[in-house]
């Protein structure tokens, strides 16, 4: 691959639209195109992709390969591998760019592996050197304790981005751009794993990762009753309730619960989290929130060094009259 | 024929040490372990170690932990074995020290899971909790052109495939694979068992195999690095808590509410 060239984002669609992941690192690699100096295109994967196809152009795409096969119609990893890799061989990127989701994690990693390069993994953020054309990426180690700048030796350089990091370009629709059709030819037989069966476990309402208003509950709310009384709060907020692992591990709340570097990526305008000590890897699911609110009883709490509003107490005595007041002034 | 299982397992620092004990030393772009707190076997490996024992409390199963390092605390290492695993291979060598190129990484292990004549099924931990790479893994399925099942919360053989509960954003399903193949396991699978005292007596007389990279074939095209390290730092965190206080910890709650509606926030 000598003239490799551009930024290939790897995008899929959610219901017949574009998914938020794809319009995130559509902002990332524009600016690392227009960086270069070189195109930036989207390859979409999916059995209909027309509408997601005009909205990649018009959040930012010069370029969209739609790489239909009816096969592709769900998310199923070996096929969806298959095509990313012949889109990759065929296209020939100087980067490429992947969602860190709960698809993204197993599909980027054996991207990279298949191609012989490297991955910059779980990126918070994203540069290129235009004189090197090197990809340089700022990615959390040691559970966000450090951040490591990583760079990729080879071509195509690959990089998964954190959800939620990056936000959506204004939508442009007088933007101009070419839709190629990418047929991919698909063994089914390939398919070597299969989902015989799907549990949903999340709690009704405003979902976790959608909620302007997230409260958490940790291990210092010593059981599984006190999140029904978090739950009555996030209810008055309009908002979600989300844990921190030590929470999920005790069996108090389901695993769909849990915030952090292993769970879920947030970004609330408001996370009011109680009795929770704030490990850097459950802010590693929250920093990215407009606003930290911490009930906890120890002022040595590592929570209150990332918090914008704190109060010291036990959460016994905070968390009723604060839920008493929210009523009052919310309902009135 | 029993089982042939292979656990992955790294030794880490302890990521559950305090947040002031952790240093990093910029120039030498590493992190200094701290010197009064043992490494750790990673936690999800021993999630890992704890799904291959549950297979082996059901059925005829051998359990070989294969490990890559530069050193290791023997001691450590050996946990697996006094939790209930039959062998313990060590892939140590100077040129081993290379833990944030996944690529690298995944090519050791594989190159020994060969050595090894291959196995039904191969466990790994979701994350390695220093560099959080969750790469190894699925590298090692793509070199030996294994299947790959991640994030299990149970992991059952019958019949010859391998079925695991995954866990996914709304809650898990259930995803089987034809053997061999490769599964990650995270900590929704549970606390995995402590080690019996008779586990810890027939630990401390095993010997681990410990093989150099002459032992290994590993295509030396292969053991590039693919990733470099540019640079490595602490993130500054410059936010200002504002403590609400009132005449009890109840007051001071509802003076928090004021403040949020106040500050439009609610
Ligand atoms: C690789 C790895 C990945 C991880 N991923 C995640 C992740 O995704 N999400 C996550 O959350 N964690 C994660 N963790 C775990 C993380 O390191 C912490 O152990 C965890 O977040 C601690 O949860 P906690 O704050 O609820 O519990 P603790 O740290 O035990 O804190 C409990 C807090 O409650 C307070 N408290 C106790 N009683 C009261 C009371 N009556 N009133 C008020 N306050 C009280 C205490 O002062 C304390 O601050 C991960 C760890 C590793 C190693
Ligand atoms: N040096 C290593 N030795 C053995 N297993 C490893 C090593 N590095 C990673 N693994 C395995 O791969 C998993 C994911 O690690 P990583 O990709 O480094 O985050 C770990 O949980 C282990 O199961």
């Amino acid at each position: 691959m000598a003239d490799e060239s551009g930024v290939l984002v790897l995008g899929d669609s959610t219901g017949g639209e574009l998914s938020s992941m794809s319009r995130e690192l559509l902002t990332a690699g524009r600016k690392a195109a227009d960086d270069l100096g070189e195109e930036l295109a989207i390859g979409l994967l999916g059995a209909t992709l027309d509408q997601p196809s005009q909205q990649a152009i018009s959040y930012g795409a010069d370029k969209v390969y739609a790489v239909t096969h009816p096969q592709l119609a769900q998310y199923q990893v070996d096929l969806y591998l298959a095509a990313m890799e012949a889109l990759c061989r065929d296209v020939s990127p100087r980067i490429v760019l992947i969602g860190r989701t709960n698809e993204g994690r197993e599909l980027a990693p054996r991207l990279a592996f298949r191609l012989g390069v490297g991955l910059a993994q779980d990126c918070l953020e994203i540069s290129v050197d235009a004189g090197s054309k090197t990809l340089l990426a700022n990615r959390p180690v040691y559970g966000g304790n450090a951040i490591a700048v990583v760079r990729c030796n080879y071509t195509p350089q690959i990089a998964a981005i954190r959800p939620k990091v990056y936000e959506p370009l204004e939508p442009d629709s007088s933007r101009q751009g070419q839709v190629v059709s990418f047929p991919v030819e698909l063994d089914p037989s390939q398919a070597r794993s299969q989902v015989v069966n799907v549990v949903e476990e999340a709690a009704e309402g405003v979902k976790l990762e959608d909620a302007r208003v997230v409260v958490s509950g940790g291990r210092g709310l010593g059981g599984p009753e006190p999140f029904k009384d978090l739950e009555t709060l996030a209810n008055l907020l309009g908002g979600a309730v989300g844990a921190s692992r030590a929470a999920v591990d005790s069996g108090w709340v389901p695993s769909s619960y849990q915030v952090g570097l292993t769970g879920k990526t947030i970004t609330p305008e408001v996370y009011i989290t109680v009795a929770i000590s704030g490990a850097s890897q459950h802010m590693a699911g929250c920093s990215g929130a407009k606003v930290i609110v911490a009930i906890n009883k120890d002022a040595e709490s590592n929570i209150f060094k990332e918090a914008r509003y704190g109060v010291v107490g036990d959460w016994e005595q905070v968390v009723p009259a604060f839920t008493e007041a929210v009523r009052e002034l919310t309902q009135s | 024929m029993p089982v042939s299982i292979a656990v992955l397992a790294k030794q880490v620092i302890d990521p559950e040490m305090p947040m002031a004990a952790f240093r990093i030393d910029a120039d030498a772009k590493a992190v200094v372990p701290p010197s009064n707190i043992p490494p750790v076997v990673n936690g999800f490996d021993e999630n890992a170690v704890e799904a291959a024992l549950q297979i082996k409390d059901s059925q005829e199963a051998s359990i070989t932990v294969i490990s890559t390092g530069t050193s290791f605390a023997l001691d450590v290492m050996k946990k697996p074995l006094s939790m209930g695993a039959d062998e313990l291979v060590l892939l140590q060598d100077d040129a081993f020290e290379n833990s944030i190129d996944s690529f690298f990484t995944a090519q050791l292990l594989a190159a020994a899971i060969r050595k090894l004549g291959g196995f039904d099924l191969i466990i790994c931990g979701r994350q390695a909790s220093d560099w959080d790479n969750a790469q190894v893994p699925l590298g090692v399925a793509e070199i030996l052109g294994l299947s790959c099942i991640s994030l299990g919360k149970k992991v059952e053989i019958k019949d010859g495939k391998v079925s695991v509960e995954r866990i996914t954003n709304d809650g898990y399903e259930v995803v089987e694979a034809p053997l061999p193949a490769l599964v990650t396991v995270s900590n929704e699978l549970g606390q995995p068992r402590y080690p019996t005292l008779r586990g810890i007596m027939a630990a401390t007389r095993k010997q681990p195999t410990i093989w150099s990279s002459a032992d290994l074939d590993a295509d030396a095209s292969q053991l590039e690095p693919r990733i470099t390290l540019q640079e490595l730092f602490v993130p500054v965190r410059d936010q200002q808590c504002e403590i609400i206080e009132g005449d009890d910890a109840a007051d001071a709650g509802r003076q928090l509410a004021l403040k949020l509606r106040e500050a439009k926030l609610i």
